[in-house]
């Protein structure tokens, strides 16, 4: 134990400091999810419609949060704005909103995909019976797509999870941080420590996101019959 | 903005990026050989390695990089095994990567009817011939849009290269800020040269992707 330094998770209150630390990552991505999930839905409806002007204008939208890694979002809200617009925006809030923007990105392309591979004839049939836009939409469309939705979007839970562990770069004092103090403060008893809780992190981070890709592999494979 | 302040930056900012693409790059190959290797295994149920290459791909996934580097540079010396920040770097990306490299050649070998396999081994060509010439042509251009939706991935990932104390253009970005507080001039720098990274991949994957549907049967 000694050599390991896992002895330091026991010592105190570490273990439920650490738990804590992943607690904020956690809840930011669980916020994110919330906002991106309805807006990315609403988002990506739109980009399913012939107005070419909102097309072009959700594409551009999506492919800047795609094609800049979430870290430079990152800085450029915690840095660039607050430099920009002068107003004061803490670590947390910053994080909300970029990964909120990032997730219903994301989101939004993943419900174009599933609407566009409903067939045609599926809009067409539900016209020749006289159902109305929101109609078609509510009754024929939405239930057909949230089945291959399901297991995606599930799947972009777990990504949120893993990519808020950047909230560390901005200064958010969260499992990593927390990590380092437990370290430093007991770097005279157990030199050893940053081996135990390194590793105790990363299986934490394992324990959140493992069960979630299981149910949303088992979802896939059900969509799939 | 300041244009004196940008041509000051510039060089810092070229160094920066060449340091993430060849970290980038080197990872992306290691990662490749990796999932390739992984992927092997799992197509041939080799016994006791399947189990491996199996824990292997649910503990990459299911973790982040930036936490992976931190075990790795922080956590692995404690007993004894001491790596540069580079290495580090490096063997951070491959890990993260072998995996989902893997998947995609996964997807791709799955992807292929067993009676593909079976045509050929009735037309009396070997195993090895029935891999090489049946198998893999096919399996490669039903990975392709995976595999290259994976590079950019990777390329992005490794914007957290500077948890580590690498120079890359994160870690330049934020010590200019820190040292001059010029935040408008570094972060543009910082978008344009990610972008310069960035695009010409994604519009190389594009057209990759376009020309490898052609080798796909049945579409």
């Amino acid at each position: 134990m000694q050599a390991l330094g896992l002895e330091v998770l026991f010592k105190g209150t570490n273990f439920i400091r650490l738990l804590g630390g992943l607690g904020v990552a956690l809840k930011i991505s669980l916020l994110a999810v919330l906002i991106s999930i309805p807006a990315g839905i609403l988002l990506g409806t739109l980009m399913t419609a012939s107005n070419p002007v909102i097309r072009a204008i959700l594409r551009l939208y999506l492919e800047v949060m795609r094609i800049m890694p979430q870290l430079v979002l990152l800085f450029l809200v915690f840095f660039g704005t607050t430099r920009a617009l002068g107003w004061d925006l803490s670590g947390e809030t910053s994080a909300l909103i970029v990964f909120s923007l990032w997730g219903t990105a994301e989101m939004s392309d993943l419900v174009r995909g599933a609407i566009i591979s409903i067939p045609k004839h599926q809009y067409e049939s539900a016209a020749a019976l006289c159902l109305t836009l929101p109609q078609t939409y509510y009754h024929i469309i939405f239930p057909q797509a949230l089945r291959r939705l399901l297991p995606l979007s599930i799947n972009l839970i777990t990504r949120m999870i893993k990519t808020t562990s950047l909230i560390l770069m901005i200064g958010v004092v969260e499992v990593i941080k927390v990590s380092q103090q437990i370290i430093e403060a007991n770097r005279m008893s157990s030199p050893n420590a940053a081996f135990g809780v390194y590793l105790t992190v990363l299986l934490l981070y394992f324990a959140a996101c493992f069960p979630i890709s299981m149910l949303a592999r088992f979802l896939e494979k059900r969509a799939e019959i | 903005m300041d244009v004196s302040v940008l041509t000051e930056y510039l060089p810092l900012y070229k160094e920066a990026a060449l340091l993430t693409v060849k970290l980038g790059l080197l990872g992306i190959l290691f990662a490749t050989v990796l999932g390739l290797v992984c992927a092997a295994v799992l197509y041939f149920k080799i016994p006791v390695l399947k189990a491996i290459v199996k824990i292997y791909i649910e503990l990459s996934r299911n973790t982040p990089l930036l936490i992976q580097l931190f075990f790795i540079y922080y956590g692995l010396p404690k007993i004894g095994i001491r790596t540069s920040p580079e290495v580090c770097g490096v063997a951070g990306l491959a890990f993260l990567g072998g995996s989902y490299m893997a998947e995609a050649f996964r997807s791709g070998l799955e992807a292929i009817p067993l009676i593909q396999e079976e045509s050929a081994l009735s037309l009396g060509m070997t195993r090895f011939q029935t891999i090489r010439y049946i198998i893999l042509p096919q399996a490669v251009s039903v990975s392709v849009p995976a595999l290259v939706a994976n590079v950019i991935f990777l390329l992005k990932e490794t914007s957290v290269f500077s948890a580590v104390s690498l120079m890359d253009l994160m870690f330049t970005a934020k010590d200019l800020i820190g040292l001059y507080y010029d935040t408008t001039e570094a972060l543009f720098l910082l978008v344009v040269f990610y972008l310069i990274i960035l695009l010409p991949v994604g519009i190389l994957g594009t057209i990759l992707e376009k020309r490898a549907r052609y080798a796909g049967f049945g579409a």
